[in-house]
């Protein structure tokens, strides 16, 4: 029998806020344990909760971004259940009536139409601790630091719309794109800063009754997206080929063995018992707070794909590598103000500033060659000043000293040739010295052409202008 | 209202709360009273009326972004029975 995997995503978005979601501690990253808190995510009696203003804009602009109703009144509930990293015996979430409800993405599979991947909802909650194993100091203990406890968190659940893992992972990507550009997330998966959950079934093709689901967790990359995503459907269908049923349960993904393992503690049923948070008050979102948060948000990375298409012409391929990230797009824009060439300006941003950035593990932020140097160095090649090869020399020069190019070029004399006598001079005497090759070339052998292109290259230091080069090279050998 | 042995097994386990077979004979007719009481309000039609959520008419209380002093470690770890370092020390947790 033929199975189709059904999944659907819960994802935590770690927000970018100085504070965390109901107390005025730090969520600075790396403090010493347990330094970053108060009574409220302490959770010691009596101390009350309040809302983070910041938690909320944060959480309007997401749902626009992803097509979401942002709900007018909602409130937060508490999630009750034991464990040694939640303090209070109690998260506070959103159950019913989360602040943003009913969107979508239409997500882009390769040679495909849009797909249309439905978001069931998005809703803020406070992070748990971190839990501490394996220290030798623990003596077989865990240990508690509660610095991330009460941290905010946006969890994005998407309805069962994903049908492959490769989906499932673009569903992510963009995602991470789009929480990422409005600066609401660092998207650090290392750090936990944005990290997935993944509800995986199946069910004989061509029927309508979703099979029995599990939940994986701990998956915190990409590609062990893919990885647990695909093992999980595979372990499914031999166990119901074996005659076994899928039972409803959480399980942990294993990067190492690249497996997902039951997690017995959690098997039972959850009953989390929800009920509204009496400490905190409804929060109510006006038409004109929304209104007011959509104008403040940026151009998204599809809408501005579209424009680099429409107004710069790029093709879609660098539209789509021009806009992974905000500061990219921005950086290759700046570029075109100072450079009136968009698609020149888009090789040498994907081509000669992405190499130079990966070498030297830099980010494009503090991209030691300004967009608008690099429009100056394009303007030399475009007016012919310099010739394309120059100008990756010119250009690992800037990057080395700052300086603009139009001042590397002029001190280090490389103002391409383009004087058609002192190139035929050059061509004489090279075709004086290799008679041998002249022949070779008249007798039919027209690979020997690269030779006398490299050889006048050599002569004049990469100076000479190709193009003429090659005109006048024809011309002569040819005798 | 009825409670069985089993509902309250089921509500003491959630407590993470140990009973002996007297209590939850006891526990189960005196939960049954309470549920039994409250179940009176099913009596009213309250078809259309919005469920109350908070008693208190309020909406709306937020704090800025700013970051507020923590209470430092010593505070903070005071009331730990165990600790270790910086960390309040648990029994061991396996996932």
């Amino acid at each position: 029998m033929k199975y189709q995997p059904v999944i659907g995503l819960e994802v935590h978005v770690q927000l970018l806020t100085n504070t965390k979601i109901f107390c005025g501690c730090s969520t600075k990253f790396g403090a010493e344990p347990n330094s970053q808190t108060c009574p409220v995510c302490l959770g010691l009696p009596g101390a009350l909760p309040v809302l983070n203003k910041k938690v909320v804009e944060f959480a309007i602009k997401a749902g626009l971004s992803t097509n979401c109703s942002i709900t007018p009144r909602s409130i937060f509930a508490r999630k009750n259940y034991f464990y040694p990293d939640l303090p209070k015996g109690y998260q506070i979430s959103q159950f019913e009536d989360p602040i943003c409800q009913w969107g979508w993405l239409d997500i882009k599979v390769e040679g495909q139409e849009l797909k249309r991947i439905g978001i069931t909802r998005i809703h803020m909650e406070e992070d748990a601790g971190k839990l501490v194993h394996g220290d030798s100091e623990m003596n077989d203990g865990s240990g508690v630091d509660l610095n991330r406890a009460c941290t905010p968190l946006l969890e994005v659940v998407s309805e069962p719309d994903l049908r492959t893992s490769d989906e499932a992972v673009i569903y992510l990507k963009q995602l991470h794109q789009i929480v990422t550009w409005l600066g609401i997330c660092d998207g650090n998966m290392e750090e936990g800063s944005f990290r997935c959950d993944a509800n995986v079934s199946v069910m004989p093709v061509g029927s309508d009754k979703l099979g029995t689901r599990a939940e994986i967790k701990n998956v915190n990359s990409f590609k062990f997206v893919k990885q647990a995503i695909e093992y999980e459907i595979q372990r499914q269908i031999e166990l119901i080929e074996d005659g076994g049923t899928v039972v409803q349960e959480t399980r942990l993904f294993d990067p190492n063995s690249g497996k997902t393992r039951s997690m017995r503690s959690k098997e039972e049923a959850h009953d989390y018992r929800y009920f509204p948070d009496p400490d905190l008050v409804p929060l109510v979102i006006s038409d004109e707070w929304i209104e007011r948060t959509r104008q403040e948000l940026p151009e998204l990375p599809e809408q501005r794909q579209q424009r680099f298409m429409a107004e710069l012409g790029l093709p879609l391929y660098d539209a789509e590598v021009l806009t992974a990230s905000r500061a990219l797009a921005d950086y290759f824009e700046a570029g075109v103000a100072a450079h009136d060439n968009a698609k020149a300006v888009a090789n040498w941003v994907m081509g000669e500033i992405t190499r130079a950035l990966n070498d030297s593990g830099a980010a494009i932020e503090i991209c030691p060659v300004s967009p608008t140097q690099l429009g100056g160095l394009l303007k030399l090649i475009d007016s012919g000043t310099i010739s394309g090869k120059i100008a990756k020399t010119v250009f690992d020069e800037m990057w080395k000293s700052g300086k603009a190019a139009h001042i590397i070029v002029e001190e280090q004399g490389l103002v391409q040739v383009s004087d058609s006598s002192a190139i035929e001079s050059i061509i004489d005497g090279i075709m004086a010295a290799n008679t041998g090759q002249v022949e070779e070339y008249r007798g039919g052998k027209e690979k020997v052409f690269g030779f006398f292109v490299g050889q006048v290259m050599k002569v004049s230091k990469g100076k000479a202008n190709p193009s003429v080069v090659n005109e006048l090279l024809l011309n002569k050998l040819k005798g | 209202m009825k409670m069985t042995i089993a509902d309250v097994e089921n509500v003491a386990r959630l407590a993470r709360l140990e009973l002996s077979p007297e209590d939850k004979e006891l526990f189960a007719v005196q939960m049954a009273a309470i549920l039994g009481y409250v179940e009176k309000l099913n009596e009213l039609n309250t078809e259309g009326i919005v469920p109350t959520s908070h008693a208190v008419p309020m909406e709306n209380a937020f704090r800025k972004d700013e970051v507020q002093p923590s209470i430092g470690l010593g505070r903070a770890l005071a009331n730990a029975p165990r600790k270790t370092g910086t960390f309040f020390a648990v029994p061991k947790v396996i996932e």
